[in-house]
């Protein structure tokens, strides 16, 4: 008895597994098949189509869009990468104190729509111009805190005492940086840089509430948004498909080199 | 030659002078907000201290509003934990390199676009959706169901959602769980489901309380999933919030519900904490 039941724990557990994973995965196969199908109406399989890709790419406002949500991402990605690279090498060469460690993780709990409102309130107080780079300077936040946390698991394994050989033969911080530092922690700083540009990218409401008004710095979640609430569309299957690939791409070559990373 | 300690700090300043400006700075923001009037054009009367931010907290209108989302986010958190947790241990029980990949497989959706995940479900669940049409294609019901905007939709969106976060939680607390202790309770004579009711379950409880802590937070404080798949006939705290800062323009009083929110996260962080220090003294500091 003893010996039969707990494979067949491990049967039932297995089958709801696979379940888990149809749950988590057919909604989105099924919208991106229908992307592919010809009718209009998303029910009935007419035919492969790739129509509403073509419209996509004529289409100018999510065109705009699309150019604004790369802007932001390319440029909170760069700001949070160097900024977040620095600042776990700092946290790396010492012990941070718990009020450090708490003052990291804050970023990534709070709830997005308190970030939002807050940098609103912020901005307004400064009667800062609302547009593209306030919303990069926005997503630069949780990202930082992102990248650091990133780049320290890969620091874990690094000699620090590198460091200091380096130097004890002559090489200035700079030289010592680019020769000894950055070959061993290079894969952990792209992969760090590539997350943080998804997290970017597949933002919605801290842009939302950042953008300012005006359609000029609607990035591409909040298009899609736009879209939505107006209800389902086979050009929005399409979108969404194009926007969930370049994700999955980042995450696929960050879990390459770091992966840690994408747990 | 710079001091370790100087190039630390040079090191640390930019990023977290970037955190202190850009959110320590706006959240005291909002919390001082709280206590003010507002303007009468929006935004913030600074003359006019108040506390009535607080008191209208506990208006019976708001208090339902409160109760309401703490319900569905309650719901959403239980079957997310009983969805997640048998999955994570199921991952477990593969070998270690399958375990990376099926992690990865559960984490991949969790991190794509959140607006799509839930658009995903509207396709899926509306009156010409794929399981209406194919239910009514079936015989099994001639007219479509109201399968979205209502509660059922927003908390199937939530669970959908955040599955992924308890499983990695889930997951966090069963690897780290020291396997000899499984093997010594089997030694002594307990049954499988023995030593996971004694063992297993009380050593991974304190971190799947965390990643639950977690789910609730995100999905009381959610609006984008009551808007698209409740279709406005229900309200979260999130929307609420919303509605102060877009609609109403009334931001002091959604300042003192993003307190609310705060408050809410700490209370429970809190509570987890101590159950965790409790299970801990309990197994000798081993969870």
């Amino acid at each position: 008895m003893s010996a039969a039941r707990p494979s067949m724990t491990r049967r039932v557990l297995k089958v709801h597994l696979v379940v888990v994973y149809a749950f988590l995965y057919v909604p989105i196969a099924v919208l991106v098949l229908l992307s592919f199908n010809r009718a209009g109406l998303p029910t009935v399989w007419t035919g492969f189509s790739l129509d509403w890709y073509v419209k996509l790419a004529s289409a100018g406002p999510i065109l705009s869009a699309a150019k604004n949500s790369i802007i932001v991402a390319v440029g909170a990605t760069l700001i949070s990468t160097i900024l977040g690279t620095m600042l776990a090498f700092g946290l790396e060469r010492g012990r941070p104190s718990g009020l450090l460690e708490a003052s990291l993780v804050a970023p990534m709990i709070i709830p997005d729509i308190v970030m939002a409102i807050a940098l609103l309130t912020f901005y307004t107080m400064l009667q800062a111009t609302l547009g593209l780079f306030t919303i990069i300077i926005a997503h630069a936040v949780f990202n930082i805190a992102f990248v650091a946390a990133v780049v320290r698991a890969r620091l874990k394994n690094f000699d620090f005492s590198l460091i200091e050989a380096s130097a004890d033969l002559g090489a200035g911080p700079i030289r010592t940086f680019v020769r000894v530092v950055l070959p061993q922690i290079l894969p952990g700083v792209v992969a760090a840089g590539l997350l943080a540009f998804t997290l970017s990218f597949d933002e919605f409401i801290i842009a939302y509430f950042t953008a300012g008004p005006g359609s000029a710095s609607t990035t591409l979640p909040m298009q899609i948004y736009a879209m939505i609430r107006f209800g389902v569309t086979p050009e929005i299957n399409a979108l969404a498909t194009v926007v969930l690939a370049v994700s999955v791409f980042a995450l696929i070559v960050a879990q390459r080199l770091e992966p840690r990373a994408v747990r | 030659m710079t001091s370790p300690r100087l190039s630390r700090t040079i090191l640390m300043a930019p990023g977290l002078g970037w955190l202190a400006l850009f959110l320590l700075v706006p959240c005291l923001l909002v919390f001082f907000n709280a206590f003010y009037e507002r303007g009468i054009y929006g935004g913030v009367d600074y003359d006019a201290f108040t506390t009535e931010n607080f008191a209208r907290l506990i208006d019976p209108l708001y208090v339902e509003v409160f109760l309401g989302s703490a319900r569905i986010a309650l719901i959403t958190t239980v079957l997310a934990v009983l969805i997640g947790y048998p999955a994570a241990y199921a991952i477990t029980l593969a070998s270690p390199g399958a375990q990376t990949r099926l992690l990865i497989l559960a984490m991949l959706p969790f991190w794509t676009n959140y607006l799509i995940r839930t658009y995903a479900w509207m396709v899926l669940l509306n009156r010409t959706g794929l399981i209406n049409a194919g239910l009514i294609d079936a015989g099994v019901i001639t007219e479509p169901l109201p399968l979205l905007y209502n509660e059922f939709a927003v908390i199937l969106g939530l669970v959908y959602s955040y599955v992924p976060f308890v499983i990695l939680a889930a997951y966090a607390s069963l690897a780290r769980l020291d396997r000899s202790l499984i093997e010594a309770s089997a030694d002594l004579g307990a049954s499988g489901a023995r030593t996971f009711l004694k063992v297993v379950l009380p050593l991974t409880l304190p971190g799947v309380a965390a990643g639950s802590v977690f789910v609730f937070v995100l999905s009381i404080g959610n609006f984008i999933t009551p808007d698209l798949l409740g279709g406005g006939h229900v309200q979260m705290l999130g929307n609420l919030i919303y509605d102060q800062f877009l609609t109403a323009r009334d931001w002091p009083f959604g300042a003192a519900l993003s307190m609310l929110l705060i408050a809410v996260m700490m209370v429970l962080l809190f509570t987890q904490a101590v159950v965790v220090h409790r299970a801990s003294a309990r197994s000798g500091g081993r969870a």
